[in-house]
Parts: structure tokens; C-alpha cells; sequence
């Protein structure tokens, strides 16, 4: 018993000093971020890789995601009558949850995963230390321009997921269960106020901030040569995943009190 | 000048660099040898600041830089190259986008002279025409002398070498070592060079140094160090598997049966 509450108690200093070590870091970006002099072009470079080079998965992601959603609420809708309810539950859980969420969890798997490669094995052959012997800030050079790309282009991605999950859901609605095609939009535009896509959209810049501090951080915390990359990459994406979620459940909290109250 | 006085680091309580005192004059060549795993790389990276010392001080030109912030650390940074042991090459960069960093991060250049300067950093090292290339495409050898291209862009008052010659052949070796020698003699530049090649350290050193246990145990002209009578001395400079240094480290080497 001893042993399990000194284990717990282990875990969570450890886990409370690296949110504080996640802390420093984006208050380190947020710092550099509005420092000059600025460079587009790394930028740029970055947010093309995270943006159309993550497209075609998140929204093939977003396309069956609303066609499941369709299908499962197909199941009881029908024995009510309630078919046409259906576009207004696709509309909704997409936009306000489904959508920026596994948009996040794409991109953190798929973008987060490749910072935490690269700047581990940046680390590890010792270009980050030859950054800083030639004056140049690490954070600034490879943290800053990932951070603004992702905070970015994650919203972006997010708006498109959003569409294509409609359109998914269209799909069943329209070819399935007979819902009019003008019936299945007038639903959704009804259905969806501006709130529920703030609200969603809000969440995502939060999951980029996320993606991009904890991929950074673990790439330049990286030791031990190519064991070690892989070792940092997979924990990078086990807890981008995480805090993802846990973001998620805090913002859904905070928006319901919010718009509830 | 740098000056090193009472030099101390240590990694989780092993001292590595443990009361190291050094000088460096203004446009000297200086050569540290030592077994691997003396604290040579540790040296250079705590003098550029990539590492801070645990105890002990390193004046630069007179500044006192163990104090420094990292801020104030990056003016005297931009007077010091350091061509590191791997080479330390940007992948995502073009060997010509490499030797261009320097200057286009910090210096106000058009296109044709950043070109021109890139050309001649790389003509330098007898590497000619290879700017297209990826660095994944260059031996381990070309990689030091496309990082020392870099260094050269800098035009610093310093250049540190960490094991500029390993991996590269004799006749490039020759050439790099003349090259070295060439900045001392042309543009003044003060030199660390850490090696394990005996040849390059007779060539090139003004004096050299030799480190163990995390101190300075012999330093002197080249002539001197051959001279030396210190047996661990001895031992190093000719290569002898026997000897103090391996019965101290009670390293006991295998035979083919």
C-alpha cells in the first residue's frame, strides 16, 4: 500500500514537472513568436506541410465519420419516425466535437509525431547545438514556425472536416434513408448556429498549440541516438493524445456552463 | 585570448572537466589530445556555451563569459566557429543553403555575393561546386569540410575543431591542416584543435595540450610534447596499447586465439 501511494505520489510530481517543463517552453515560443525579425518563409514551409499535406486523410477521416454517425442514429430515428432528425445530429457532433477532435488526433499523429523525428534527430546529431553556437535560438528557429503553423492551418483543417463530414452524412441520408436532399440541408443550416462552430473551432487552435509544444519538446529532449527518437516520437503522440482529450473534456465543460448559465 | 581557470564540470557527479587550466593566445593554434572520453568536446561546447560549467571561469578577449546570458552570450558567439565532430549539417538544407546560413540569417547580402562567398567558402576546403548536393549524399569526411565552409562564411576571430581530420583521407587531411594553418598565419584566427591524429597536432599546433582526468597533465611546443617523459604522455603520442593509461583504466585488451 505504501509502496503503490509513493509510486502515485512519483507519478505526479513528475507529471506536474513536465506541464511545468510544457509551460516554459510555450511561454518561450509565445515570447519569441512576437520577436523580430520575422521569417515567412519557414512559416510557410511549415504550414504546407501540416495543411494540404494532411487533407486528404483528416477529411477521408471527416467523410466516414459522418457517414457512421448517420448510419448508428439510423438505427433508433427509424423505429421513431425520426429520420429527419438525423442531418441536425451529424451537423451538431461534428461541428462542436467530432470534427476538430479527430482533426487534432490525425494531425498529432501524424504531424506531431514528424516534428518529434525531426528535431529529435536534429538533436541528437547536433544541428540544434550548431543553431545556438551560430547565435540562433532554437526555439525561435524550429519551435516557432511549427507553433504558428499548426495553430493555423489545424482550424482550417477543422472547417473542412466539418464539410466533408456533412457531406458524409448526406450521403446516407440522401442514398439510405430517403431524406430529401433540400430537406437534409435546410436540417443542417437550421440546425448549426454560429456558437457551435466557434466553439469548435476555438478548441482546435488549443489541440495546435498542444501538437506543436509537446512534438518540439520532446524532439529537443531527445537522448540517446536513434533509440532514443523513436522512444521520444511514440510518447510525443501518446501525450498529444492525451492532453487533447483532457482539453476537450475541459472545454466542452466550460462551454456548456458558459452558454448554459 | 581565452583564458581557463579552475575549470570544473561534471554529469551526474562524474567530474569530466575537473580543475582545467588553460591558455590560448590571440592567432595561436592550440592542440588538445587526450583518450576519448577526457572531456576535449566537453571543453570546446563549454567554451562556445553550449554547455555552462559547474565552477571555474573562461574569459574571452577579456570578457568573463560563464556569467554571461544567453543573450549577451550570442555577441561573443558570432566571433567563434566551431566545426563539430559529425559535422553537424542542416538535413533539411542544400550543402549551398549550409554554408549560407550564417549570412543569410544575420547579414543584410544580395543573392550573387551570398552566392560568391558560398562558392569561395567551399573552393577553400576543395570542395568546389557541390552547393546543389544534400548533405546525406557527402561521406563523413566531406560533411566536416562543408561545416568548416560554414565556419569560414562566419569570417569568426576563433574557429574551435572538434576532430577536424577524422574520416578524411591523408592527402585532404594535409590540406586541411594547411588550411589551418593558412588562417593563423593570414587572418590571425585563434584555433582549439581536438584530435587524436598525431600528425595533424605536430603540423598545426602552436602547442599542444594534452588532457587527463580532466586536467591539463603536459602542455608545450610540439617538439616538447615528443620530448615529454611523463609516461602517460609517452604512451599517448606513440600509440602503445600498454601502458600507464590502460593499467589506470584497468582496460585489458583480448588476443585472437
Amino acid at each position: 500500500m505504501a509502496h503503490t501511494i509513493a509510486q502515485s505520489g512519483i507519478w505526479v510530481s513528475r507529471s506536474i514537472a513536465y506541464i511545468g517543463e510544457l509551460s516554459i517552453l510555450w511561454w518561450q515560443t509565445m515570447t519569441w513568436v512576437f520577436t523580430p525579425p520575422f521569417k515567412g518563409k519557414r512559416f510557410l514551409g511549415q504550414a504546407k506541410r501540416i495543411g494540404p499535406g494532411s487533407f486528404f486523410i483528416s477529411s477521408l477521416v471527416a467523410f466516414f465519420v459522418g457517414m457512421i454517425i448517420a448510419l448508428q442514429m439510423a438505427y433508433q430515428m427509424v423505429k421513431l419516425s425520426a429520420e429527419i432528425y438525423i442531418p441536425n445530429v451529424v451537423a451538431v457532433s461534428l461541428t462542436r466535437e467530432l470534427a476538430p477532435v479527430l482533426t487534432a488526433l490525425i494531425v498529432a499523429g501524424r504531424i506531431g509525431a514528424g516534428i518529434t523525428a525531426e528535431i529529435g534527430s536534429m538533436t541528437v546529431t547536433e544541428q540544434v547545438d550548431a543553431l545556438r553556437a551560430f547565435a540562433v535560438n532554437p526555439v525561435k528557429y524550429l519551435v516557432v514556425p511549427r507553433f504558428l503553423a499548426l495553430i493555423a492551418m489545424l482550424p482550417v483543417l477543422t472547417i473542412f472536416a466539418d464539410l466533408i463530414g456533412i457531406v458524409g452524412g448526406y450521403m446516407i441520408c440522401v442514398l439510405k434513408l430517403s431524406v430529401s436532399p433540400s430537406m437534409y440541408i435546410n436540417m443542417v443550416i437550421q440546425s448549426l448556429s454560429i456558437k457551435d462552430i466557434v466553439t469548435g473551432l476555438i478548441k482546435t487552435v488549443f489541440f495546435g498549440m498542444i501538437i506543436a509544444i509537446v512534438g518540439c519538446h520532446q524532439g529537443l529532449g531527445v537522448k540517446g541516438g536513434a533509440e532514443g527518437v523513436g522512444r521520444a516520437t511514440t510518447v510525443s503522440v501518446v501525450i498529444s493524445f492525451i492532453m487533447i482529450i483532457i482539453t476537450d473534456c475541459m472545454f466542452t465543460t466550460m462551454f456548456y456552463f458558459i452558454f448554459n448559465a | 585570448m581565452i583564458e581557463i581557470k579552475n575549470l570544473y564540470k561534471s554529469f551526474e557527479g562524474n567530474p569530466v572537466i575537473n580543475n582545467l587550466d588553460l591558455t590560448i593566445q590571440t592567432a595561436e593554434t592550440k592542440v588538445i589530445i587526450g583518450r576519448s572520453g577526457v572531456g576535449k568536446s566537453v571543453l570546446l561546447k563549454t567554451i562556445i556555451g553550449l554547455m555552462r560549467p559547474d565552477g571555474g571561469s573562461i574569459r574571452i578577449n577579456g570578457i568573463e563569459v560563464t556569467t554571461l546570458s544567453e543573450k549577451e552570450y550570442n555577441k561573443i558567439r558570432m566571433e567563434i566557429g566551431m566545426v563539430f565532430q559529425g559535422g553537424a549539417l542542416f538535413d533539411s538544407m542544400t550543402v549551398g543553403e549550409n554554408v549560407a546560413f550564417v549570412l543569410q540569417e544575420f547579414m543584410d547580402l544580395d543573392k550573387k555575393t551570398i552566392q560568391d562567398k558560398v562558392a569561395d567558402a567551399l573552393a577553400l576546403v576543395g570542395l568546389k561546386g557541390i552547393e546543389d548536393m544534400p548533405p546525406s549524399a557527402l561521406s563523413g569526411g566531406m560533411k566536416k569540410r562543408v561545416s568548416l565552409a560554414r565556419v569560414l562564411c562566419m569570417e569568426p576571430q576563433i574557429i574551435l575543431y572538434d576532430e577536424p581530420t577524422s574520416e578524411v583521407d591523408p592527402i585532404t587531411a594535409d590540406a586541411l591542416n594547411n588550411l589551418i594553418m593558412e588562417l593563423r598565419d593570414k587572418l590571425k584566427v585563434t584555433s582549439i584543435v581536438v584530435t587524436h591524429d598525431m600528425n595533424m597536432a605536430y603540423k598545426v599546433a602552436d602547442s599542444i595540450a594534452m588532457f587527463y582526468h580532466g586536467h591539463v597533465i603536459a602542455d608545450g611546443t610540439a617538439e616538447e610534447i615528443r620530448g615529454c617523459r611523463h609516461p602517460v604522455v609517452k604512451q599517448f603520442i606513440h600509440g602503445e596499447a600498454h601502458g600507464p593509461i590502460t593499467e589506470d583504466e584497468n582496460l585489458i585488451f583480448g588476443h585472437v586465439k
